[in-house]
């Protein structure tokens, strides 16, 4: 992928990232993290995972969107008012936030491999979902039925949390 | 050209945007988006591995897109109990902010 691509899809990712926690309408950010969620998957395609791209596509941008638009929309949220500020709570979260910026950026400066290219791929097109499903199936089964075991939990568990309790 | 350092910032700053997230924000539904995008982070910078360890074969590293899965389906799940658990607290104080919320406070 040229740089030019791979800037302005970073771009997409970081601004809208930005707008999600900047935003005081909800409605707003949700949306925002959509166009991030996009921005992202395109990332994605662009490291050769079509897959991982296109789930995420499907999973973030579809289904827990529509989750959190749904939860908005139920709970009536409003843009909430402009509160005053406690500026030294969020003076110090912030720095905490730039602390680990530095320290990453400097990890990942001072990390030898991180300035070499990607090295090439062969020419022949690659079967993404295959290879992915393969090692899902083979040498990741065992983990795969407890992810599903997980899923069932968290299903009975939110029909248990969201029942109504007679009075 | 692109290198892995690259995508390896993109990641670090989403990561930090979505910390700053949860540290700043007090409306709960905020503070869930700001986790969800901490766990893209973690994404990006795993799909950056895998494509960046080619194996004999001359492929990526699929073990790491395994993992990406993984963290996707454990982060649908875990965005369906919060939501769950924010309907039940609204139902109960009709707040989402967690400064509202402070009975276990020390």
């Amino acid at each position: 992928m040229s740089p030019f691509l791979f800037w302005i899809f970073a771009l997409l990712t970081l601004i809208f990232g930005a707008a999600v926690v900047i935003n005081r309408n909800p409605v707003a950010s949700a949306l925002s993290l959509v166009m991030s969620f996009l921005g992202l998957a395109a990332l994605f395609m662009s490291l050769n995972a079509y897959f991982i791209g296109i789930i995420q596509v499907l999973v973030y941008a579809g289904a827990v969107m529509v989750l959190f638009l749904f939860i908005i929309m139920l709970l009536d949220l409003r843009a909430e008012e402009a509160h005053r500020i406690n500026w030294v709570a969020s003076a110090a979260g912030l720095a905490v936030a730039l602390i680990l910026l530095g320290q990453i950026l400097s990890v990942v400066g001072h990390f030898k491999i991180a300035h070499t290219t990607f090295p090439t791929l062969p020419p022949t097109t690659i079967d993404d979902v295959r290879n992915v499903g393969a090692s899902l199936f083979r040498n990741y089964n065992l983990p795969f039925q407890i992810v599903g075991v997980l899923v069932l939990v968290a299903t009975i568990g939110v029909v248990l949390l969201s029942k109504r309790e007679p009075r | 050209m692109v290198t892995l350092g690259d995508y390896l910032i993109v990641s670090g700053i989403l990561f930090v945007i979505g910390f700053a997230g949860v540290m700043l924000r007090r409306n709960l539904i905020i503070i869930l988006m700001s986790l969800e995008l901490m766990l893209n982070a973690a994404n990006l910078s795993l799909v950056a591995f895998s494509r960046f360890r080619v194996g004999p074969t001359g492929l990526p590293d699929y073990n790491a897109q395994v993992f990406v899965f993984f963290i996707i389906t454990v982060a649908a799940a875990e965005v369906a109990v919060g939501l769950a658990i924010l309907v039940a607290l609204y139902r109960a104080r009709q707040t989402t902010d967690v400064k509202d919320i402070s009975s276990l406070k020390f």
